[in-house]
């Protein structure tokens, strides 16, 4: 029988991870506990750079509790490098990235040493007892001076990475004798990830075999590159993520942590673990963003594009962690966004500092992209004197254009512009609110207000391999997925795309529900396991669905019809006498006559009157390699007061439109939007790794480093258009970063829009009050006001409708 | 948390919090932790023993004395928000209160550990401070009590001797007229003030009859504005006379520099904020 008359596809289940996850009755890494299991800590470098002149270790080898300690050329010989699998470049510079530093460190943050002892305690103090003498080395703290001839060197092989162009049609054209031509430079400040749950590792080795778990979003990428780094062989290996405590990218990584805990964990033959602290995790993972954006774009005087040209310098930090030089790459794609134009040039420029490495952060390339089109086309419709979204729509393409090639070579599938637009301004009543600013800015009001606009796409569905191979990316970006039925008709799904937050489970459980005409509960989805999920490529990139979705649909597929046949046998009728309907094989004209998944899931069980050449067992596997990414768009419209004398910044009202193609279950959908709606807002306001001019992290601990909560951000009008993508089975596309490609420039364009009857043209980000207030005198007066609580003296206002202005 | 190693006892009265703090010069008392523990887990801070207030229930709870009410240091942060003594008397406590970082943090923290901390950007000391609250504080030697201004030394520091505990705050019942106002601008819900601004007014006639100001975090102790406490003295309830008051609100002040403001941009929100916070307490 089947359970289910309704599709599960579609619908807001709560999700079946929750239970386990808000009651604590999982296991995170961290409470992972085994018999002798001792503990790890690190010492890590107060130094931006400096070379090791001497460790003493003999102190903390002899502190109670303490089994072992090491330095640098202690590990030196089996430590291997931490790897990089996208060498984006034939000449890239790919410094040799030692897990614990030998005799230089190039970042505060960097691991020095190590203790292994018989609890955190035992092992945090040893830590002190542990004497490094260090000679200070300069600083390598600013992008364009480390790029002159004369700067000190983070490496021997000097400070540049590699530089990656991207180019097509005639640049040189489009700019000549263009009407318009506006040139910008932005920045995108360092990001750190904070993801909720702090990394850990555990390792226990058994004989010649290691088994790890670790909070990682790639438990797959991982156990390979363990094997390459360290030389255990592969099938040696197994790598366990449990469930996991977010990531938004800082977990897509290889780090030192793990590859030392496994290092120490066969040396001492006992199993070990470590878990950072929050302060330790803000200098030690990977950061994001950190780019300076030179963006010019060549215009007709009507605001129809012509050419776009992007020049970014992008800081990798220290070292090349696992992605870190392809992910502006991935931003190089997307400048161009939703619009038509004959040519586009991008320049990127990977530069090196003595600052922790950045890498993959949600959104990976794309924010930063977004970020910089999507403000400039403010630019442009002020320039030219035109409503933001009127600039938008005469260049974006049109829905009747699709599938369109865009100028970076992508083919957009589907998409409506429009409609999402139109939707988006009814809800956000768009006019009213435009009606209102000029009569706040007609009366010079203290409180302003402002629209912005985003009207992003971005790609997801990481990646056609072939596409990842022509980028000089090392891997594949295929994925995986396996389907057990069990005899009593439960079913066990297996998928490659790990999840750490997502909610697989739930949305997984959903769509085998529908393919296979089995009750929702009957779902179990496992993952994470590499000794259970023997192959995959994880979740990042917005990919799982995309990509795993597809890889899943097309395992069901395989049950079915082998269970076709099955079923044929059970009720003496051929296979092609069955139809599937209402989640049964039933003999077509005769729809009494059917058996279920369930049944036959029996059958295959019993195995007793099998057809000749049929396998006992109802299972299948399947592996599947996109040929194209998807692209979801949407239109958010963000409306903030800003209160002039003080510079606060108060989101009023944020509407966001997605079309993310079908909706497998609108609950995590609005889940993944109102968490990356924040994020972004998180960059646009609030969030900032500083740096002081020695080189050190002065924004380790949370009360320094601002993240927002719930209180900080207002409720979200969601809303969607829907055009599936024809690229998959599901017709999805993607929303895990959506919301964080989004926001942050309908945020900042919110900011300026109030701010530009001042004269204020952008505000750097974090816009924070006091940057704020800043602009706001320093465009009026080039100086701060000479009292508080005096109104700047007022620029003519906008849209003046009559002789407002007095202050 | 990882800190080092320490010994920890839980005393039943003051008279024994006090005799072992006396007997060990390197023993902290221990209130509700949100400020010291952080500072253990950072390893800032090595204490060889912890004194927890914890067992001593007669510093718990808000009375009434008179004309004051007598607020036991270990009142912590959430039963200030919700006593209806302090509603009535001390509103101004209250609301600030409510402040303090998030609801975790507030049923956690006490006064008594708020006020002892010492931390300019903390809320509670400009408020006790505007308040004209006595601190009321137990040693080896017996009680003494002291003004706000004579207990905030400086940055992280109080005038309390080794072997001395904060017991009470004794807060002066606000009388009939008075109206108050928290004015704390803070980049988040959580975050502590960039600036703060405790305000007070007594209104008679339509003017303001006095007026009292507790600034935080624009030096390395709380601040009374007392400029702007003479000119808003006298002047009409008005917005604009609080506003023009409130343009001394930075005089005789040092504010910080750091990560989060510049001192400049500190002294422009202590005039524009003052300006606000005095009208609202002024009611207008
Ligand atoms: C995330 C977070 C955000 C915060 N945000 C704010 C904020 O916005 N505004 C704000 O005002 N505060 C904030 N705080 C601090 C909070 O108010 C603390 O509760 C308070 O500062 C300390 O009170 P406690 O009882 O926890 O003291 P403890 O941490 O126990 O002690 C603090 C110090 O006072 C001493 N001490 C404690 N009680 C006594 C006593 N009775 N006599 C003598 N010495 C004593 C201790 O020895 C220690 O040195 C925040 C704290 C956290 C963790």
């Amino acid at each position: 029988m089947t359970a289910t008359a309704d599709h599960e596809v579609g619908r807001a289940r709560a999700r079946k991870e929750d239970a386990r996850l808000v009651t604590g009755q999982t296991n995170w890494t961290d409470n992972i506990t085994l018999p002798g299991l001792a503990q790890v800590a690190f010492l890590r470098s107060p130094h931006a750079h400096a070379r090791i002149t001497s460790v003493n270790l003999d102190a903390a080898r002899t502190a109670p509790g303490v089994f072992a300690v090491f330095a640098g050329p202690d590990v030196a010989a089996e430590q291997g490098s931490l790897p990089c699998a996208w060498p984006v470049t034939e000449d890239i510079v790919i410094p040799n990235h030692p897990p614990m530093a030998v005799d230089t460190v190039r970042y505060a943050g960097e691991i020095v040493a190590a203790v292994v002892a018989r609890d955190r305690y035992a092992a945090a103090d040893a830590l002190e007892l542990i004497d490094v003498e260090y000679e200070a080395l300069p600083p390598v703290l600013d992008m364009p001076a480390a790029l002159e001839p004369g700067s000190p060197k983070v490496h021997a092989e000097g400070n540049k990475s590699y530089t990656w162009t991207l180019a097509n049609g005639d640049l040189d054209a489009a700019f000549a004798g263009a009407p318009v031509v506006i040139e910008r430079t932005y920045r995108q400040q360092r990001l750190i990830p904070e993801a909720m749950e702090p990394r850990a590792v555990v390792v226990a080795p058994v004989a010649d075999e290691f088994t790890m778990w670790s909070s990682t979003q790639i438990p797959h990428v991982l156990k390979v590159m363990l094997a390459l780094v360290t030389g255990i062989p592969e099938h040696k290996l197994r790598v366990i993520a449990p469930d996991v405590g977010g990531g938004f990218g800082s977990k897509l990584q290889v780090t030192a942590e793990e590859v030392l805990a496994l290092i120490l964990a066969r040396r001492l033959g006992r199993p070990v673990k470590w878990t950072e602290s929050r302060t330790e995790g803000n200098a030690a993972v990977h950061h994001g963003r950190d780019q300076i954006q030179k963006i010019r774009i060549a215009a007709e005087a009507d605001g129809t594009l012509r050419g776009l040209d992007v020049d970014l310098l992008a800081d990798m930090g220290a070292y090349l962690m696992i992605v870190t030089p392809g992910v502006p790459l991935l931003g190089a794609f997307m400048f161009n966004a939703i619009y038509k134009m004959d040519a586009y040039r991008f320049n990127c420029t990977g530069v090196f500092t003595t600052k922790t490495p950045t890498d993959a952060y949600r959104g990976a390339g794309r924010p930063e992209a977004t970020y910089a089109i999507e403000h400039i086309m403010d630019d442009l419709a002020v320039h030219l004197g035109q409503d933001p979204l009127e600039v938008r729509e005469r260049n974006w393409i049109k829905h009747e254009e699709f599938p369109y090639t865009t100028i970076s070579g992508l083919t957009y599938d589907t998409g409506n512009y429009e409609a999402a637009t139109a939707l988006a301004k009814d809800l956000f009543q768009y006019a009213e609110l435009r009606k209102e600013q000029s009569a706040r800015n007609a009366a010079s009001a203290a409180v302003r207000l402002g629209l912005g606009v985003s009207t992003y796409t971005e790609m997801c569905g990481l990646a056609p391999s072939r596409v990842l191979g022509s980028l000089r990316y090392a891997a594949g970006g295929w994925e995986h997925a396996a389907i057990r039925m069990l005899p009593t008709g439960m079913v066990e799904v297996i998928t490659g795309s790990s999840a750490h937050g997502q909610g697989h489970e739930t949305a997984w459980s959903q769509i085998v529900a529908d393919e296979l005409g089995v009750p929702f509960e009957d779902v179990r989805v496992l993952h994470g396991d590499t000794a259970i999920s023997h192959k995959g490529m994880d979740t990042y990139g917005s990919r799982s669905l995309v990509v795993g979705g597809t890889a899943l649909v097309s395992a069901c597929g395989k049950v079915r019809e082998k269970a076709r046949v099955i079923a044929a046998a059970m009720m003496e009728v051929a296979p092609t006498d069955l139809e599937w309907a209402d989640g049964r094989w039933a003999v077509r004209g005769d729809p009494d006559q059917g058996k279920t998944i369930g049944e036959i899931a029996f059958a295959a069980f019993a195995a007793h009157d099998l057809p000749d050449g049929v396998e006992p067992s109802l299972d299948s596997d399947a592996t599947i390699d996109p040929d194209n990414f998807s692209y979801p768009h949407g239109t958010h419209l963000c409306a903030v007061e800003v209160d002039t004398e003080t510079g606060w910044v108060k989101i009023r009202s944020y509407v966001a439109v997605d079309d993310i193609g079908n909706v497998i279950n609108p609950l995590i959908v609005d889940g993944q939007l109102h968490g990356g709606i924040v994020q972004g807002i998180a960059q646009a306001l609030f969030e900032e790794a500083a740096y002081d001019d020695s080189g050190n992290l002065v924004t380790a601990s949370l009360a320094d480093y601002l993240i927002p909560s719930a209180a900080d951000v207002p409720s979200f009008t969601l809303a969607r258009t829907q055009t599936p993508s024809t690229l998959n089975p599901l017709g999805v596309k993607g929303v895990g970063e959506a919301g964080t490609i989004a926001s942050t420039p309908a945020v900042v364009n919110a900011i300026v829009d109030a701010l530009r009857p001042f004269g204020v043209t952008d505000v750097a980000m974090p816009c924070t009050p006091e940057r704020v207030w800043r602009a706001i005198n320093s465009a009026v007066n080039n100086a701060p006001p000479a009292l508080g609580g005096t109104t700047p003296r007022q620029p003519p206002a906008q849209n003046q409708t009559d002789g407002g202005g007095a202050a | 948390m990882i800190p080092a190693s320490f010994d920890y006892t839980r005393p039943g009265s003051v008279e024994a919090a006090v005799a072992a703090l006396a007997a060990d010069e390197e023993a902290k008392v221990i209130a509700g932790g949100q400020s010291l523990l952080p500072l253990l887990r950072l390893r800032f801070a090595y204490p060889t023993l912890l004194v927890d207030l914890g067992g001593i229930s007669e510093l718990r709870g808000v009375r009434d004395a008179g004309d004051a009410l007598e607020i036991g240091a270990l009142t912590t942060h959430y039963e200030l928000t919700r006593d209806p003594l302090i509603a009535a008397h001390a509103g101004l406590l209250a609301q600030a209160a409510g402040t303090i970082a998030d609801p975790a943090v507030r049923h956690r923290g006490t006064i008594g550990g708020a006020l002892s901390h010492a931390d300019p950007a903390g809320d509670l000391p400009a408020v006790i401070t505007a308040l004209d609250a006595v601190l009321v504080v137990t040693g080896p030697g017996g009680s003494r009590e002291v003004s706000p201004g004579d207990f905030f030394a400086d940055y992280l520091t109080t005038t309390l001797a080794p072997g001395e505990i904060l017991t009470s705050v004794r807060v002066p019942k606000l009388g009939d007229g008075w109206g108050y106002h928290y004015e704390k601008f803070h980049p988040t819900a959580q975050a502590w003030a960039i600036v703060g601004v405790a305000a007070l007014a007594r209104r008679s006639n339509g003017h303001v009859a006095e007026a009292r100001i507790g600034l935080t975090n624009m030096g390395s102790t709380p601040v009374r504005a007392g400029a702007v406490e003479a000119a808003a003295a006298g002047a009409e309830a008005s917005a604009t006379a609080m506003r023009a008051a409130a343009q001394h609100a930075d005089q005789g002040t040092s504010p910080p520099s750091d990560l989060r403001a510049a001192a400049d941009y500190r002294r422009h929100l202590a005039r524009v904020l003052t300006g606000r916070a005095l009208a609202k307490a002024a009611g207008v």
